[in-house]
């Protein structure tokens, strides 16, 4: 209050002076004239007058002093005095610090990147009118709600739709970039886009051009666009690239332009882009069934997205009653881009956003806890103070001063490590996406400065509002007697510290569901063996490995060639390996079995290329029939082995063994003979097995990308060199990618589950730690205030193991009533996270008895130190404290 | 300590003139304590408008220019709610401290 008077007074120095001139020349005339009255004379009346007020320079100085400057001062001397205390106390001082910096520190960081992640608009054109357009099954029970598109669906909903003011479609790729100078082969992530895509979303290129319709055809010549990072690494930046050839794949590739630096669509691992059609094969506009791209879209202004959609919908009704011998779906459906691009990370991000601001809360009682325990300690400075004149909300303030002081300095400590933890964590959590969105901005300190000021006043106010609350003579009179704590504060102090333990308790809880679920996901059984597997990707690019032969005996070379490795314990060859991802599907029918009503879904299962040591190397259980043999070759290769699963779904009670296959999309009409069942393996840990073929790998068609399993004797990784330099052996110029050992793979999979769990987990550590130092705060100072009573209590005869009871009763009490709370919340809260656990329900009672135990063990070692201590007193000692 | 505690005790007597007399000038202030106190107190100038302006900024008392009855430009000073809690306050203070001296005199 009146500060800013008081600075508005600063800098009217001179019309106060002048008005409190004014004042006691006032005073002065009517003493003197109450003087002349009582008879003196002028003279002598205005000399008693003046000298009544001693020297007038000082009486005005001082009441100027009372009137100006007084408020900066104070606030200065709050502060200094505030700094003064803080050292006096260093210990006490630097753990408080601590505490905030690494709280205030954790909830910028997360909120800076949930920020830029989940707020910040796209770095497109109009990014809120671009929506992504998914094809829908009506009724489907399993699976994503939003399927990929397929060519033939894109062209139609452009062609045929009027509410978008373009679309454009995209879909994964991957090319092997050889050097034209013997630089090293490398496999890059590529995206090929339609020519338009660029224009929809409103990109240009740092260099060159983008790409334009008449290199979007089939048989158009082969252009390229590279992203800032390839054009920096493999070119050196060197703008010369423009109008020059690449190799990819064999081919020649023109590179027409550059993409900025900023574009990380859709992830920063992709290396270039191509034409949407440069990859494509003939026919692949009219496939309706081939759904592997993303169709992103922009409103037409004016138009709603409900009736832009509705549009589509209508369209792809059409297409899926046209087509109903194919898995068209019968529906499409849209969301916002930025959904789109974060709904992985949106759950983790708030989660772990909630769990710091748990944290933070929690610093903030304990600071407070710190400060209600040292105001108690200076109850008597307090007292004085107040007795020397001092007003309550000058002790307020100067209670507050310390607070914002701690927080303060812990808050710029915070924003230093909220920097460096940024970096951290945009490099430790892989795959975040738009990690390249996130810096720290103005924006960002001003939330930390907020969050300072918030957390300094929640933790200085209570505290303060407390310590100054009682009149003087109250103060006095129980300074006078020590032998019974302040039992308010006393009550404060376990309320806080009851709320704080809550906290720790729901904190405690998510990090334990999460991490369950994260270990089960981590070691799922994923029906194959994932101890000492190495594996690594090749691709056999088509423009050398033209043949069905050349593919063939490539592969049969390279398996006997490592076969014969000293520690190699079995070998095989796949497109995928379980755990590895989702990877291709199709439809088939079964040709003994009538036809399928055509309104009926046809029955669709996972395919992959196997030959005939996957199934040893992976530890794949054969159930029924055989596995391949070496006959299963080329022409002969008509044979498929199928997974328990499929057998049970499609073959009930039915032997499958002899029975036929077809797979249209195989583009042949061969009838491929079932004669093997293997057990089931899961694409994905935490995801539901699927019906899954295998085809023999020596059939040499179908897919060129192919993992080699490797089954070692002992640590895999150390067999990677060797099995490389095998491949380089063969075709030097062959890249090979994704060298990880079966665990790695599976983790990949579990990645930001761990992640998330981790950071969960480090948080509710780090509160448990701040809950049991608040309560040995509590113990240690409820023992203090009563040393007296323990010692009259002592020498009266009591049992030092009933004191030792006393006081760990009196510390556990709000621990078990934190603990009853935090369980009830929790149960309540952990509903929110249900869709992140993996194999474990909301109320996990095993997560929850331990979390349980955890908290009680821990405070009952917090409580127990001085409580043993107060216990172990020498009465005669006790007493004399008084 | 003397120092401190007179100064408190001259807050009271200024609040309490305030609170008897209404709208008064210093020079006023100073001649009720005086005749109120019959003649037993005597308010020094030198700590009173320190003391006043340091009031004022409390926000206990507002000040205001006006002519006194004798054709005089003077400063008068008004008690504020502010003043009246901290006179409830000073006083029961006071009636404390001056219970307990005299019951610190009285013991034998």
């Amino acid at each position: 209050m009146g500060i800013l008077r008081r600075l508005g007074n600063l800098g009217r120095q001179k019309k106060l002076d002048a008005e409190i001139e004014a004042e006691l020349q006032s005073h002065i005339e009517m003493r003197s004239a109450d003087n002349i009255a009582a008879g003196m004379s002028p003279e002598e009346a205005w000399r008693k007058a003046r000298l009544r007020f001693g020297s007038p320079v000082l009486v005005k100085e001082t009441t100027a002093a009372a009137d100006a400057a007084l408020g900066l001062e104070r606030l200065w001397r709050d502060a200094h005095y505030g700094a003064r205390a803080l050292a006096r106390s260093a210990g006490f001082s630097a753990m408080a610090v601590g505490v905030m910096a690494l709280c205030l520190g954790a909830t910028t960081t997360l909120f800076n990147v949930a920020r830029c992640v989940l707020v910040e608009p796209l770095p497109f054109r109009d990014p809120s009118q671009l929506v992504m357009v998914y094809e829908h099954f009506r009724g489907a029970s399993s699976g994503s709600e939003y399927n990929q598109v397929s060519p033939a669906d894109y062209y139609d909903w452009r062609a045929r739709t009027h509410g978008f003011e373009d679309m454009a479609a995209w879909r994964d790729w991957q090319f092997n970039l050889s050097g034209g100078h013997g630089e090293m082969p490398e496999v890059v992530h590529a995206e090929a886009g339609t020519w338009n895509l660029f224009s929809v979303l409103g990109v240009q290129p740092a260099l060159g051009r983008t790409f334009a319709a008449s290199e979007d055809h089939l048989g158009a010549s082969r252009v390229a666009m590279l992203t800032w990072s390839l054009y920096q690494r493999r070119f050196g930046g060197d703008p010369a690239v423009i109008g020059k050839e690449i190799h990819m794949d064999g081919n020649a590739w023109t590179v027409v332009g550059v993409l900025p630096r900023w574009f990380s669509y859709p992830d920063a691992r992709v290396q270039l882009w191509v034409p949407y059609t440069s990859i494509a094969s003939p026919g692949f506009m009219q496939h309706h069934e081939d759904d592997q791209s993303f169709v992103v879209a922009r409103l037409r202004p004016g138009v709603s997205l409900a009736a832009a959609m509705s549009e589509v919908k209508a369209v792809q009704y059409r297409i899926h009653t046209e087509h109903l011998d194919q898995p068209v779906a019968g529906d499409a459906i849209s969301r916002p881009m930025l959904d789109d691009m974060v709904q992985e990370v949106k759950k983790p991000l708030l989660i772990l956003l909630s769990a710091v601001g748990c944290m933070l809360l929690i610093g903030c009682l304990n600071v407070a806890n710190l400060l209600v325990a040292r105001g108690t300690a200076r109850q008597r400075e307090t007292a004085i103070r107040d007795a020397l004149g001092a007003g309550r909300l000058a002790l307020i303030r100067q209670q507050l001063a310390e607070s914002v002081l701690l927080c303060g300095a812990g808050g710029s400590l915070g924003v230093l490590l909220s920097v460096a933890v940024t970096q951290w964590l945009i490099h430790a959590w892989r795959n975040l996406p738009r990690a390249e969105a996130i810096h720290t901005d103005a924006s960002v300190l001003a939330f930390a400065f907020g969050l300072m000021i918030v957390a300094g006043l929640l933790s200085g106010l209570l505290p303060a509002i407390l310590a100054a609350r009682k009149s003087t003579f109250a103060v006095l009179r129980d300074a006078a007697s020590t032998v019974r704590g302040s039992t308010s504060r006393t009550g404060l102090r376990t309320t806080l510290l009851t709320v704080e333990i809550a906290v720790t308790v729901v904190l405690l809880v998510a990090a334990g569901l999460l991490l369950k679920s994260f270990l089960l996901l981590r070691t799922t059984d994923v029906g194959a063996t994932t101890d000492n597997v190495l594996t690594m990707h090749y691709d056999l690019p088509k423009t050398v490995y033209d043949t069905p032969a050349k593919v063939v005996n490539f592969s049969q070379a390279l398996l006997e060639r490592v076969r014969h490795l000293p520690g190699v314990v079995a070998t095989g060859l796949g497109s995928v390996v379980p755990g590895a991802g989702y990877g291709d599907d199709d439809v088939f029918t079964i040709v003994e079995h009538p036809p399928l009503n055509p309104r009926q879904d046809m029955p669709d299962a996972l395919t992959r290329v196997a030959d005939l040591g996957y199934f040893h190397a992976l530890e794949i259980p054969l159930v029924h029939g055989r596995a391949f043999t070496p006959r299963d070759r080329l022409k002969h290769a008509n044979t498929v082995v199928i997974s328990k699963q499929l057998a049970e779904e499609y073959f009930r009670g039915e032997n499958p063994l002899g029975v036929h296959i077809k797979v249209p999309d195989w583009g042949d009409s061969t009838n491929y003979e079932v004669v093997g069942v293997v057990g089931d393996t899961l694409y994905q840990a935490g995801r539901p097995s699927k019906a899954t073929i295998y085809v023999p790998v020596l059939a040499g068609q179908l897919d060129r990308d192919y993992t080699l399993v490797v089954r070692t004797a002992s640590n895999p990784l150390a067999m990677s060199l060797p099995v490389q330099k095998e491949i380089a052996a063969l075709d030097p110029a062959l890249p090979v990618s994704n060298v990880l050992t079966m665990q790695q793979v599976l983790g990949q999979s579990a990645a930001t589950a761990s992640f998330s769990a981790t950071l969960v987990l480090a948080f509710a550590g780090l509160s448990l730690v701040l809950a049991a130092v608040g309560l040995f705060g509590v113990v240690s100072y409820m023992a203090a205030q009563r040393t007296t009573e323990i010692g009259v209590r002592l020498a009266l005869g009591a049992r030092r193991e009933r004191l030792l009871r006393l006081m760990m009763s009196d510390g556990l009490k709000p621990a078990v009533v934190g603990l009853t709370l935090g369980l009830v919340a929790s149960a309540g809260l952990t509903q929110l996270i249900r869709s992140m656990l993996y194999a474990t329900r909301p109320l996990d009672p095993a997560v929850f008895v331990l979390v349980a135990v955890t908290l009680f063990a821990v405070a009952v070692l917090a409580c127990a130190a001085p409580a043993w201590r107060a216990s172990r007193m020498d009465p005669m000692a006790a007493l004399r404290t008084e | 300590m003397a120092r401190n505690d007179l100064q408190g005790s001259l807050d009271l007597l200024v609040l309490k003139t305030l609170d008897q007399r209404g709208r008064l000038h210093g020079y006023g202030i100073v001649l009720h304590i005086q005749g109120a106190s019959d003649e037993l107190l005597q308010v020094e100038e030198g700590s009173l408008y320190p003391a006043l302006h340091r009031m004022e900024q409390s926000g206990w008392i507002t000040s205001e220019w006006a002519l006194t009855e004798t054709g005089r430009r003077g400063k008068y000073y008004r008690m504020t709610a502010a003043g009246s809690k901290q006179l409830r306050e000073a006083e029961a203070s006071f009636e404390q401290l001056v219970r307990g001296v005299r019951a610190m005199l009285r013991y034998a």
